[in-house]
């Protein structure tokens, strides 16, 4: 009830303030981001594309509802989307397991990457998810597996990768399509290794401590732009205008990376993801990766 | 000087395998025990052995924890790497001692979790890591999450240059650790008995809200589900991990 008092509250000011989250709780930004009626992955392909077309199945097993992915035209370029799908109203939650995929939603997108690298087209993901389905039938048919190769696959993918998270960035289920060139994110979203109630009750043994963890744990836009995890934070205005500002800037990205070529494009991205990460003692690193490239172009 | 058997409640007297005469029950290994049933005697050379965390997220206790940590296992981190042989052949070599921090994967062991995939890369050497670990550190927020895209895209590399990886998964292994590079081997071996999943038994439990069955997560239960190449009883390792490095020795094209 207490939870419920202050959705409605952030309700109130969102309706209210402007466009700047600074100065907010972070536990404010986990709330709006896990606010049901936000926008999600369809409502901004379906702003941003002038057409788009939903393709279905992981030609494996099943078609997951929580994952959609498809192609779409934007301004006269071919785009593949994947993004997760948390369904608009109680009924298609239900359906879309609160945007929590199994491992067909995984695969799936794995099998658009693929074909976008293909065809030559660039990916668009959206991320909104709390996380990966933690059911039986997910381990059965190895959820970590199909989130592991996604991982491997997206980071070499010989094609421009823009990754938003729009809504929750819950931890490895986030990841699992968060693999690209350029990482953004809403303003109000948030990205985590999970959610402030586990961090509460694992860490701070007491699981009534999400808000107190959701501080502690710096999870969201302006820290993750502080510790260079994502490039840019998009602000949310009406759905309309954060819908047109993640469409500029998508076409503002791909009007470079289209251009680049391929191998330094995957150079310039596992650089990225290789650099992330603190420690002492550790030693040079770019080095040695620039002569495995080496080799890897001399193998073919 | 007999050990207590947590599994069969048994005083038993153990050799070096460190497995339960009475009930078959894998005891977890030091690094040094381990080393020494896998590589050949004096062979390895550890890399990266200062590399120490830091506190990227500045959670308060971190730093404590890590020093506490460090004193009960005699420990750096929660991996150690390095060069070795095994039956006279070259390979890099990772393991992780769940006795550090439930073996939680920071940046420290995705550094050099990277360093031996990329070592092995450039010396043109296998790479086998044995795995134990709770998941990700959730003490490094963000960063803990980002090294498994960091170990994942390392395998990458490990694939273009043809280098062969070898995972041997051992109690436990779950979390953002399988969702990495556990499962990126291009052989997967596990010990007998060892709990091998993503989302944790307890989490799944909540979700489905009935118990779960028996075996569920096992190495058996992996193998038969098609994520594990083979079950290797310790004993066998050594002779197993010789002869993958062996048959997996890239033949250098002919018009070379
Ligand atoms: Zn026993």
């Amino acid at each position: 009830m207490a939870d419920l008092k202050q959705s409605l509250d952030t309700i109130e000011t969102v309706v209210k303030t402007s466009y700047t989250c600074e100065g907010t709780s972070s536990w404010d930004c986990v709330l709006r981001s896990r606010q049901q009626g936000r926008p999600g992955a369809k409502t901004f392909i379906d702003l941003i594309c002038d057409s788009f077309m939903e393709l279905h199945g992981d030609r494996l097993y099943g078609d997951d509802p929580a994952m959609i992915g498809g192609i779409g035209m934007v301004g006269g370029r071919a785009i593949t989307f994947i993004g997760n799908r948390k369904g608009a109203n109680f009924k298609e939650n239900v359906l879309c397991n609160y945007g929590m995929s199994n491992p067909e939603g995984y695969r799936k997108a794995l099998r658009l990457a693929k074909q976008a690298e293909k065809f030559g087209r660039p990916v668009v993901c959206f991320i909104d998810t709390p996380g990966a389905y933690p059911g039986l039938g997910a381990e059965e048919r190895g959820i970590g597996q199909a989130i592991a190769e996604n991982l491997k696959v997206f980071s070499t993918l010989k094609t421009p990768v823009l990754c938003f998270i729009i809504g929750e960035g819950g931890s490895g289920g986030a990841l699992g399509i968060g693999v690209g060139d350029k990482l953004y994110m809403l303003e109000h979203a948030v990205y985590s290794v999970i959610t402030p109630e586990g961090f509460a009750s694992i860490l701070l043994r007491d699981p009534s401590k999400a808000k107190e963890a959701a501080e502690a744990m710096k999870m969201t836009s302006h820290h993750l732009k502080e510790f260079s995890v994502i490039h840019d934070i998009i602000p949310e205005r009406s759905t309309e205008q954060t819908a047109q500002a993640i469409k500029e800037t998508i076409i503002r990205d791909l009007d470079v990376l289209c251009n680049k070529p391929l191998d330094n494009l995957v150079r310039y991205r596992l650089k990225k993801i290789r650099g992330i990460g603190e420690v002492s003692g550790g030693k040079e690193w770019w080095q040695p990766l620039l002569e495995v490239f080496t080799k890897t172009e001399s193998l073919r | 000087m007999p050990d207590l058997c947590p599994h069969c409640q048994k005083e038993v007297a153990l050799d070096a395998y460190r497995i339960c005469p009475a009930c078959n029950h894998y005891f977890p290994l030091t690094i040094a025990q381990r080393l020494e049933l896998i590589v050949d005697a004096g062979s390895f050379v550890e890399m990266s052995a200062e590399m120490r965390s830091r506190n990227p997220i500045s959670l308060a206790g971190y730093e404590d924890k890590l020093k506490e940590n460090e004193k009960k296992s005699s420990l750096n981190d929660a991996v150690t790497i390095g060069s070795c042989t095994i039956e006279g052949d070259n390979a890099i070599i990772a393991i992780m001692s769940f006795a550090f921090m439930g073996g939680s994967m920071g940046s420290v062991v995705g550094e050099k979790i990277t360093q031996a995939m990329i070592e092995g890369a450039l010396r043109g050497w296998p790479v086998i890591i044995f795995t134990a670990s709770g998941g990700a550190r959730m003490q490094e927020g963000i960063f803990s999450l980002m090294q498994m895209a960091k170990t994942a895209s390392a395998a990458a590399l490990l694939e273009e240059t043809k280098t062969p990886l070898f995972l041997v998964l051992t109690n436990p292994t779950t979390g953002g650790v399988t969702a990495s590079f556990a499962m990126l081997g291009d052989v997967i071996l596990a010990e007998p008995g060892a709990i091998i999943g993503f989302a944790g038994p307890r989490v799944i439990e909540g979700t489905i809200r009935e118990k779960l069955p028996e075996g569920f997560q096992r190495s058996e239960f992996q193998q038969s589900k098609g994520f594990v190449d083979a079950l290797v009883s310790r004993d066998k390792l050594k002779q197993t991990l010789s002869f993958l490095i062996k048959t997996h020795t890239r033949k250098e094209a002919a018009h070379g």
